[in-house]
């Protein structure tokens, strides 16, 4: 087993160990997190890719320990500064919450408080973790919201959130993700529920704040091109479980595990020229996760898979360029085409 | 506001898809609610005793017996007697017929009127719509019981007047849910798609309207039917509604108020009557609310 | 706001207008002569006359209803049958303890609806979020009269209980405390039933939002997170259920008063309705619409309070 702090070049801030949550229903037990193991470099961007359902974003939740019944995280370690935040106390939790990790989400629409203004949902945090008056939060506040770039920010702080746009709101959701100024900033899927060109201003923003401000990112995405503009490392996500994890540039030049090939060819891609080639589809769809193949879990949809795939379930391995990947391939057990080219389905 | 209140009582909407639910899934769901078949099970049993309890009930419900005024419950008299010597349980059993027939004729009439208009407000819309609706507004404008109150008023004291009483009074509450289902189901193509084929209006309400509107109808009507025997037991109870010697349950009541130090079972044992069958009735709402529309389940 | 409360009141001249035909057209639905019967039954041909000529009983019905209104709007509701005191008059010394009794009711109901509502969201699928739900059912499942016999029986005339007498409070009339408690219980009890099952729902629906997770990731306390970000959006909806409420709770009241006796409107008219004083029950039915029609004003103001998504406009 290889260890996900081997690829970084930098201390880790966050190092999750073989993280396990699952949601219990009467019937059933869905793993939807399943041994997921991951680094995150100090001043540095990880990006977590996967379809919906890949658990990318049950994994973020549960770093912060908000997943919700009937989700429970039953297995593994996360290693904040060291120290393995599922054995804190709730308590000590809610002081790392917002304070020392912070989190912003998909929806900017549904996830601010309708009933309070963005002045006051912002001083909350200020109040909560460094004993701020209101009236030194409500300031703080104002200078927050222009710092994310939003023009009048004293007029803005008593405005209802219903008041703001879509882009507006996501400012506001930064705003208070970093009022503390966290060390780590978990966004999920920041941008996906905002146009095209407010998705951009949105990225440019966190590049920048990174900049300024030093802090880490998780960067949870479907969009790998999400990934190539502002990731240093990536993890791949299927299923559940991690099937790729390297530097971005890596990746990008050398995909191994056929899912990251399949995702990369269903990219259109503006940096190189790929001639007159098609936009490939990954065939199938992600199975029902309280139907899991017994295999390798991207079997069912591989193009390479063997009785071998089908049959037992890969680790994850270092490969010679130092990417970890989870496939047989890479493995002496293969029992396929020695010579098979994954990424050669690219140019087909 | 007015637009956006619900009824108290049920947190009816139409739903967006109204299809009706597959009968088996809704017989699935239905018996999987704990409230709706201990609902089910406490209603049948209460029509039961409606239908055949007093052929065998151990005294006439109206036999008077002044030598055993106001006994408490015993093995003669299993819930004691009244101020007349009269067998509390017989009448109690015999009072259940009429409990019922209160509850369903006031709604069975409620709801036929306010069906009727619901559809024919929420289907034709325009002028109709806006008469019927303000209407249905201004008889909401009377809270609670008052507009039963003043229908009795106007009508007199006596048991049917409080049925038509209690009937108008739940009028706009099935209006309301009705024409907002109807308006949902009108925007439907298919009602489209029938109209270009020359159905009628009568056909279209009868044949795709109405059984689409069904669910909330049905919910409503037996959420209804608890309402309307909490208010006609409370007229009775104010002396408007079944006259002695009657075995109605509210007005028994209101003969065992006088008693309530002596014997305090008299008023007592009408009361956890109408607990329990108004209980039934909201149990049993309750679960078809859930089996019926997803959308308002907890 | 003052904007939007004069909208609102100008929108309710026409139900105002629909309600004071209703009961125009009451009187002269009864079968017989409406001269006879608001001059009542014993009256002397006479009297009759002299009331045929004050309604205006021989103008045209829209010169009658015209005339009907104005009384209205002057507070000139007729003189009692019964003992030939104006209506008005009649109305106004019992109308403030009607009142207190509903808004005192509402008071409570809102109350425990909220405490319990809440208390069973946050416990959902437990035994006591079960065992509160069981209660909330039987309480708007209960007669509200049989409610208030029993609670005379217990509290009032009292049991002996170990070394004590439960009779604590009075069982008839309205003033002091000992009388106000059981009245009040009575007639809030349906209404805290049914609020706390609607604050218990919306509860549900709003603890499941994005923005209450929002609230966690910041770090704020779960209690926090129930009371200040989650409860403020769950009132939203129960406000309006209040509103309702109050309505049921002002009919309650008819039947509450005459439990307790307490000299107030609802018994005012069940007394009337008894008696056959027609000019008091019409009024009577008139000052209940009224004030139920007003008190949703109030609500929706409140609504518009609490909902800052609502456009005043």
């Amino acid at each position: 087993m290889v260890k996900a702090t081997d690829i970084l070049d930098q201390e880790p801030i966050l190092e999750v160990k073989d993280l396990q949550t699952s949601f219990f229903t009467d019937k059933f037990e869905v793993k939807a997190v399943d041994g997921v193991n991951f680094a995150v470099p100090k001043g540095k961007t990880l990006g977590i890719v996967g379809e919906s359902g890949s658990g990318k974003s049950i994994t973020s939740l549960s770093i912060l320990r908000l997943i919700q019944n009937p989700g429970k995280i039953i297995g593994g370690e996360i290693l904040f500064k060291g120290e393995n935040i599922l054995k804190k106390s709730e308590a000590e939790m809610r002081k790392i919450r917002g304070n020392e990790i912070s989190m912003i989400f998909q929806e900017p629409m549904t996830s601010l408080n309708p009933v309070y203004t963005v002045g006051q949902q912002i001083s909350e945090s200020f109040m909560i973790h460094q004993n701020m008056s209101k009236k030194e939060a409500m300031k703080r506040s104002a200078e927050m919201l222009e710092l994310v770039g939003i023009p009048s920010p004293k007029q803005r702080v008593k405005q209802y959130p219903h008041e703001l746009s879509g882009g507006m709101r996501q400012r506001v959701m930064i705003a208070i993700a970093l009022a503390c100024d966290p060390e780590l900033l978990i966004a999920d899927e920041p941008t996906t529920a905002l146009d095209v060109t407010i998705q951009a201003q949105i990225l440019e923003l966190m590049k920048d704040l990174q900049d300024r401000l030093g802090m880490s990112i998780i960067m949870i995405t479907h969009d790998l091109g999400v990934v190539a503009e502002t990731c240093d490392y990536v993890a791949v996500m299927y299923m559940g479980k991690v099937v790729e994890y390297a530097k971005v540039r890596d990746v990008f030049k050398n995909p191994k595990h056929p899912y990251t090939v399949g995702l990369l060819n269903s990219l259109p891609r503006h940096d190189i020229d790929l001639g007159d080639v098609e936009l490939q589809v990954i065939e199938g769809s992600v199975p029902s996760p309280d139907n899991l193949p017994k295999g390798c879990r991207f079997a069912p949809r591989c193009p390479f898979a063997t009785e071998l795939c089908h049959e037992k379930l890969p680790d994850l391995e270092q490969s010679d360029n130092g990417n970890q990947i989870r496939c047989w391939i890479y493995t002496d057990e293969w029992d396929g085409d020695q010579e098979v080219d994954v990424s050669a389905k690219r140019t087909t | 506001m007015r637009e956006e209140i619900n009824t108290g009582a049920a947190q009816i909407k139409a739903a967006p898809n109204p299809t009706l639910v597959k009968l088996s899934t809704f017989w699935r769901k239905l018996t999987s609610s704990k409230s709706a078949v201990v609902g089910g099970i406490l209603i049948i049993a209460i029509i039961l005793i409606a239908l055949i309890g007093p052929y065998f009930v151990p005294y006439s419900p109206s036999a008077t017996d002044t030598a055993n005024r106001l006994n408490g419950p015993s093995l003669a008299h299993w819930l004691g007697t009244d101020n007349y010597g009269r067998d509390i349980f017989s009448r109690i059993i015999d009072g259940m017929s009429i409990t019922l027939y209160v509850g369903f004729s006031a709604v069975l009439i409620g709801m036929t009127v306010g069906v009727f208009l619901g559809i024919i407000s929420g289907y034709y819309g325009g002028k109709i719509d806006t008469i019927i609706m303000r209407f249905m507004d201004i008889l909401l404008a009377f809270p609670g019981i008052l507009l039963a109150l003043a229908i009795v008023a106007v009508l007199g004291s006596s048991l049917n007047n409080v049925i038509i009483a209690v009937a108008v009074f739940s009028v706009p509450v099935f209006a309301r849910i009705v024409r907002g289902s109807t308006l949902s189901v009108k925007k439907l193509e298919y009602i489209d798609a029938v109209k270009a084929l020359g159905a009628s209006d009568a056909r279209i309400i009868f044949k795709h309207i109405l059984p689409n509107v069904a669910s909330p109808i049905i919910v409503q009507a037996t959420l209804s039917i608890a309402t309307s025997i909490l208010s006609a037991s409370g007229l009775s109870f104010l002396g408007l509604g079944a006259q002695p010697p009657m075995p109605e349950w509210g007005a028994m009541l209101a003969d065992g108020r006088n008693y309530m130090y002596d014997a305090p079972h008299v008023a007592t044992i009408p009361g956890i009557a109408i607990v329990i069958v108004v209980l039934a009735f909201n149990l049993f709402g309750d679960g078809l609310r859930d089996a019926l529309d997803p959308k308002m389940k907890n | 706001m003052f904007q939007f409360i004069v909208r609102r009141l100008i929108q309710t001249i026409p139900v105002l207008i629909g309600v004071t035909i209703l009961t125009f057209s009451m009187v002269r639905l009864i079968p017989g002569d409406p001269a006879q019967i608001m001059a009542g039954e014993s009256a002397s041909q006479e009297q009759i006359e002299l009331t045929r000529e004050r309604l205006g009983l021989n103008d045209p019905l829209p010169v009658q209803y015209f005339d009907y209104v104005s009384g209205v709007v002057t507070g000139d509701l007729g003189n009692s049958i019964r003992n030939g005191r104006p209506v008005a008059d009649e109305i106004k010394v019992r109308i403030g303890t009607t009142v207190s009794l509903a808004f005192y009711s509402t008071l409570l109901s809102v109350f425990l609806g909220i405490i319990f509502g809440v208390f069973a969201a946050v416990r959902r699928g437990k035994l006591s979020d079960t065992l509160v739900m069981i209660a909330a059912l039987f309480g708007l499942s209960m007669p509200n009269f049989w409610l208030g016999l029993i609670l005379i029986q217990y509290f009032a005339i009292g049991r002996d209980v170990l070394f004590f007498n439960t009779g604590w409070f009075l069982a008839s009339g309205w003033g002091t405390w000992q009388q106000m408690v059981l009245p009040v219980i009575t007639l809030g009890t349906a209404g805290a039933a049914i609020i706390a099952r609607m604050t218990r729902s919306s509860m549900l629906e709003v603890i499941d939002q994005d923005y209450i997770r929002t609230a966690r990731a910041k770090g704020v306390k779960e209690r926090i997170v129930v009371y200040r970000h989650a409860l403020k959006n769950a009132l939203i909806p129960v406000v309006t259920v209040v509103g309702l409420q109050f309505g049921a709770l002002l009919g309650g009241a008819v039947i509450t008063e005459n439990v307790f006796a307490i000299n107030g409107l609802g018994r005012l008219m069940v007394g009337a309705i008894n008696s056959r004083d027609f000019p008091i029950v019409q009024s009577g039915v008139l000052v209940f619409a009224f004030l139920f029609v007003f008190v949703n004003i109030m609500v929706d103001v409140i609504y518009r309070l609490l909902n800052k998504r609502i456009d005043l406009n």
